[in-house]
């Protein structure tokens, strides 16, 4: 099984440096992409690749890449970012991709870079990365000293600047656009789309935001070809995914594996199954912001239209686990207290619909909630789903509410008929 | 134009709108909030969820906000689709869940958009249980009251006041269902149009605190059009009077001026007319001793001095009417007539009403439009306020053709911001020191008036050669003159503003030097004057206060003029000391009237009605709100008095101020159009006249208005009544006093007034030009 992405990895290890990542073969893909092909055949390479975007959404990289827009009246300033703002809750995949081996993420976005005829490129880092930030900020250092970043990059008259930008810290700053206001100091605020990034993005100018993990993949598919990169993968989907795995099992943890790896694998494998005296109860599979899957799922690859058939969303890949002496309700109204925090404030539904699913969850958690809430929380599930907000945020925040009202119904009934939460006597 | 369909019926609309625009003007009641016509859609309250269906076999479709879809042919949607009506009462319910629930003791109460939008969105009961968040309120100032309990986060406040109006210290702060519109910590609001905050607010956070201090509601206010005194712009405006008291100013759209917003001194600059200083018992002053006489008496008495044999001049003024202009003009006899202006301002006004023949004058509209700008010495957020407003617009207009072609509407204020970002197009501003307009500018240069003319002649010559050449300019002088040029020559809409504030005739001159020179058919100039009715009264007599102090008069008679600011105090005083009687009709103490032996009470313009020419020479007509208390009245009533009681003229001629412009129409054929800027006082409403007061008084209010109460004063001047008995004035927008329409209260309503939402009114904008206008197609300015 192939892991090109954390091949090099050895976690508790300093991470190679420029040398050492050259040595094991660092940098080809770009000087293969500045000597042998235009930045149009670099597009197409990942196009045919069908690489999709790892922060959630799956969007195909190649394509986003092509809309940018081309020709001799286009504008000549664009930029390419690295999101690496992660901040989904039970997500760390990112981190472990920068940290375990920063110069494969910097061959990624230059790569990337190029292929949109960027010369400038920022990296929006979480403001709680300071190692990361450490690391990329020696890893780009070292690039500048060896003339692999700046002007006439290998001498291919190809110019590229990487900026290291730390955020402020707001989950919304994940969300492209609001990344960009933030970038360009303004509120960290979604932005109306279309017009989308790749035509109008940072500062007015076409921009690619692209996440860490998409960008990695990147040298690879240049080195081995489209082809090699779709057979990685288990299903249709292309390439590995870093899949990662939170909650009571034996091993948390991250791993490499093919895209369409099941839950039962990742879950009983790779996880080493759960607790001793703990049940599966459910998974939200992707971060925070995915619906519930639950025991029937188990067997599911876990790929981007699969997790989707089954109610769900890929996200990010990495599953909190939810057993069965844990609350449900306590579960969610935890996410939800975490979204009604984040919002941004822009839009109502968002900034007014959340707080009162939180007040209410609490109130449910605490014995003091009526038979009316449920019907309220199966209301506002609807009334934040797609379209009715400004951004995905919400109807991503609202993704493990509706699917717990789904799947955990009962335990909505009982807590308000009994007027306390049952789990309370399990937790000690 | 596109065909649409809204809940299975067709509609004719046009394709460059959204649809909540388009709805609204259609006549549906489609709630929103965060929108406003004058800055566009961002989808920020999702209020204005429609379901949209992709063609006629989509039965299913998707919510939508109507504000963020363009109208395009084959656009079906439905309004009254339940899931978008349960979406739309949610909205409101999420917004009130944290809204004070004290309707009653709000100050917004009966003109709250929120109170409108969330009957219209059906939210009438409360299942929110849980504590509701509060804030501290601010200190913003004299003018502008906090209370952000009210918030319901539309953002409006801060599109206005930062990115319309170029504010600063406002701003929004936090996030979540903490966010807070104020200021970094508690002060006075800077920015000179702070005040439309009131009416941008749809709720009662920023509040006219001014006329919060004896709060009324809006339906006890009588309401009469109204143009404001403040400066030359003739902004139209709505003024308010409850229990014989003027209480406070709103916007009055109008297209082609004032748009949607006015600034602070036209808003808050009005509560002299209350003061305790005003003057309201003619004075006699005689031997050092002041005596108060009543009407009649002191009439006789002025009578003597101005007979036929004594030499009598009269000072008019550019902050009277064209009528009290004309009726001291009338008594004294055209030779004896001075305008009242200052040498310099009489010779600038003189020049612009010569350069006006032959160029083509920006309405503030046109300003607004316009993709190039030279200011040549104004400081325009001090002499002409709502102008520097529109440059700001202006300077939008070059960045915007970059949004045009990336196919986003103009509309969509967010994408539109995200695409020009902080690029600004040309704005040249040569001035003699800093204006507020700096941030915005392309360049600034800095010189002596009469270097700034020197400029202007040269940037003139750059245009067209013809125009005389500039000698031993310094090269960097000659750099900025090309480089001016250049950006004026590129511009498809160019636009040279000057004006009277720096005394220079040159300066003018050479603004419309520029203008003449330039060779677009859109390239048009503004020029600015000092005073609300500077060129009026410039039309009526081109004398100026020089001309008045060569001559030995035996009486001089005064009207709404401190003459000491028109020329220096010793000329002033020599002027004033050599008459045997000086009078002075004004409605405030100053200089001139302390020197007066007589001083006649005027009414100010709230309690008398007149008419006025703004700076591009458009008249309009200015309506009386407040009853002027016996004695106090219209200057042209006590001048008529005068003459009436001298025998110049006989009882009964000038009833009315109809009778005063007829003859002054008769005089000045060239101002025939002074009588057609608003109806006459015979004019009606569907047999009715017009009612000042609302017919939704209050019970307090209506007390006054029972049957047994003395009879009601009447109007003489104008189709308007002093109560509730009369109509709207639907078919006359000069006479429009309210917005209103049934299910909106608040100055939204104003929507239901217009041909187009930001467009012209119906029926037309009101006010004449005197002078020619070439209009181009009526485009909405965001």
């Amino acid at each position: 099984m192939e892991t090109p992405l954390t091949e090099h990895i050895r976690p508790g290890h300093p991470s190679p440096d420029l040398a050492a990542y050259q040595k094991l073969g660092g940098y080809q893909a770009l000087r293969r992409a500045l000597t042998e092909m235009t930045p149009t055949e670099v597009i197409e390479a990942v196009k045919d690749s069908n690489l999709r975007g790892r922060g959630g959404a799956g969007f195909p990289a190649g394509l986003k890449w092509s809309l940018v827009p081309s020709g001799d009246d286009a504008p000549r300033q664009r930029y390419l970012v690295c999101n690496a703002d992660e901040m989904e809750p039970g997500t760390f995949k990112d981190r472990y991709l920068i940290e375990g081996n920063p110069h494969q993420l910097l061959e990624g976005i230059m790569l990337a870079a190029y292929a949109i005829k960027a010369d400038t490129a920022y990296i929006f880092l979480r403001a709680e990365y300071t190692c990361s930030e450490r690391t990329l900020r020696e890893a780009i250092a070292e690039l500048f000293a060896e003339n692999l970043l700046g002007d006439n990059i290998l001498g291919s008259n190809y110019n590229l600047n990487i900026h290291l930008h730390t955020s402020a810290g707001r989950y919304i700053c994940g969300e492209e656009t609001a990344l960009l206001n933030a970038l360009e100091g303004k509120r960290a605020v979604p932005r109306a789309k279309p017009p989308f990034p790749p035509q109008v993005g940072l500062w007015g100018q076409p921009t690619i935001v692209q996440n860490v993990e998409t960008l990695c993949c990147v040298p690879h598919i240049i080195n081995h070809g489209a082809d090699w990169f779709k057979g990685l993968s288990k299903t249709n989907n292309s390439g590995t995914k870093i899949y990662g795995v939170s909650g009571r099992v034996k091993r948390p943890g991250l791993w490499e594996l093919p895209l369409g790896t099941t839950l039962r694998e990742i879950i009983e494998e790779h996880a080493g199954g759960m607790l001793d005296g703990y049940k599966f109860r459910g998974v939200i599979p992707g971060g925070a912001s995915t619906d519930f899957l639950v025991e029937e799922h188990l067997d599911l690859p876990l790929d981007y239209e699969t997790v989707a058939a089954a109610g769900s969303r890929l996200g990010t890949g990495t599953m909190i686990v939810l057993d069965d002496r844990t609350c449900p309700i306590a579960m969610v109204h935890n996410l939800e207290t975490f979204f009604a925090r984040e919002s941004c404030g822009w839009c109502t539904p968002c900034r007014d619909g959340l707080p009162w699913i939180e007040k209410t969850l609490s109130a449910i958690e605490e014995g003091r909630g009526v038979a009316s809430d449920i019907d309220l929380l199966h209301q506002h599930s609807r009334m934040l789903g797609p379209g009715r907000t400004f951004c995905a945020f919400a109807p991503g925040a609202v993704e493990p509410l509706q699917s717990a009202l789904k799947y955990f119904a009962d335990d909505f009934e009982q807590h308000i008929s009994e007027k306390r939460c049952p789990y309370k006597h399990l937790q000690s | 134009m596109a065909t649409i369909t809204i809940d299975g019926k067709s509609y004719q609309a046009d394709a460059s709108q959204n649809l909540l625009q388009t709805a609204l003007q259609l006549g549906f009641d489609l709630p929103y909030f965060c929108w406003h016509p004058a800055m566009g859609s961002v989808g920020a309250c999702r209020q204005c969820a429609v379901r949209q269906f992709r063609d006629d076999d989509d039965t299913t479709g998707m919510i939508v906000m109507a504000c963020m879809v363009p109208v395009s042919d084959g656009l079906r949607i439905s309004i009254d689709d339940p899931e978008a009506k349960e979406f739309r009462k949610g909205v409101v319910e999420w917004l009130m869940t944290n809204h004070p629930h004290d309707c009653a003791v709000c100050d917004e109460g009966g003109e709250c958009h929120l109170q409108d939008m969330t009957v219209m969105a059906g939210h009438s009961k409360r299942r929110y249980r849980f504590q509701k968040r509060t804030h501290r309120n601010q200190y913003l100032g004299p003018f502008i009251n906090h209370e952000m309990n009210r918030c319901i986060q539309c953002y409006r406040c801060v599109r206005f006041y930062k990115d319309y109006a170029g504010g600063r210290d406002l701003d929004v702060f936090s996030s979540r269902n903490r966010v807070y519109f104020g200021r970094h910590e508690e002060g006075v609001l800077e920015n000179p149009f702070s005040g439309n905050l009131v009416e941008v607010c749809p709720t009662g956070v920023f509040t006219d605190k001014p006329f919060k201090a004896q709060p009324t509601r809006k339906w006890d206010l009588s309401t009469a059009a109204s143009i404001c005194p403040h400066c030359s712009l003739g902004c139209n405006t709505i003024v308010g009077e409850r229990y014989g008291k003027f209480r406070r100013v709103l916007n009055r759209y109008h297209h082609d001026l004032n748009g949607y917003f006015l600034c602070d001194r036209g808003r808050f600059g009005s509560a002299f007319v209350n003061s305790d200083k005003r003057s309201r018992q003619p004075q006699w002053r005689e031997n050092g001793q002041t005596v108060s006489l009543d009407k009649q008496t002191i009439t006789d008495l002025l009578a003597t001095e101005i007979l036929d044999g004594k030499k009598v001049i009269g000072i008019g003024s550019p902050r009277a009417s064209m009528e009290a202009n004309y009726a001291l003009r009338t008594l004294v006899g055209e030779d004896a007539f001075f305008n009242g202006l200052s040498e310099n301002d009489a010779a600038i006004s003189k020049q612009i009403i010569s350069i006006y023949q032959h160029t083509h004058i920006a309405s503030l509209r046109d300003a607004a439009e316009s993709d190039a700008v030279f200011v040549l010495g104004e400081d325009l957020t001090n002499t002409a306020p709502r102008l520097a407003l529109a440059l700001r617009q202006a300077v939008r207009n070059t960045p915007l053709e970059d949004a045009d072609k990336l196919k986003i509407p103009r509309w969509h204020a967010r994408a539109v911001a995200d695409v020009i970002q902080h690029r600004h197009g040309p704005l040249h501003l040569a001035s003699i020191a800093a204006t507020q307009l700096d941030d915005i500018a392309t360049s600034r240069h800095l010189a002596a008036p009469a270097d700034l003319a020197r400029i202007g002649f040269a940037i003139a010559h750059e245009l067209d050669s013809d125009a005389p050449a500039v000698a031993n300019l310094t090269s960097e002088q000659a750099a900025y003159a090309k480089q001016v040029a250049h950006d004026l020559r590129q511009a498809k809409r160019p636009l040279v503003v000057a004006g009277s504030s720096l005394g220079s005739v040159a300066l003018v001159q050479a603004a419309g030097q520029i203008t003449k020179a330039l060779k677009q058919n859109e390239a048009r100039i503004s020029l600015i004057v000092a005073e609300a009715n500077t060129l009026g009264v410039a039309l009526l007599g081109d004398k100026s206060i020089s001309s008045a102090i060569q001559e030995k008069a035996d009486t001089i008679i005064v009207l709404e003029n401190n003459i000491f600011r028109r020329s220096t105090d010793h000329l002033i005083n020599r002027m004033l000391k050599s008459a045997n009687c000086v009078i002075t009709i004004d409605h405030l103490e100053n200089a001139t009237t302390q020197q007066a032996h007589a001083s006649l009470p005027a009414a100010t313009f709230t309690e008398a009605s007149g008419t006025s020419i703004n700076n591009e020479g458009r008249a309009q007509r200015s309506f009386q709100v407040v009853l002027a208390s016996d004695p106090v009245q219209a200057s042209w009533r006590w001048l008529r008095d005068l003459m009436v009681a001298a025998n110049k003229q006989q009882t009964g001629a000038w009833e009315t101020l109809d009778d005063v412009l007829a003859s002054l129409v008769t005089e000045f054929p060239k101002l025939a159009k002074l009588s057609e800027v608003a109806p006459n006082s015979k004019w009606r409403q569907s047999s009715q006249k017009v009612a000042r007061a609302s017919r939704r008084s209050g019970g307090r209010t209506a007390i006054l208005a029972t049957v047994h109460e003395p009879k009601p004063p009447s109007d003489p001047d104008a189709p308007l009544s002093f109560t509730m008995e009369g109509n709207p004035a639907s078919s006359s927008t000069a006479l429009n006093n309210r917005y209103w329409s049934p299910g909106w209260n608040s100055v939204q309503a104003l929507n239901q007034y217009q041909q187009e939402i930001g467009g012209p009114l119906r029926g037309g904008d009101p006010g004449i030009c005197l002078f020619e206008k070439k209009r181009r197609q009526q485009r909405v300015v965001y």
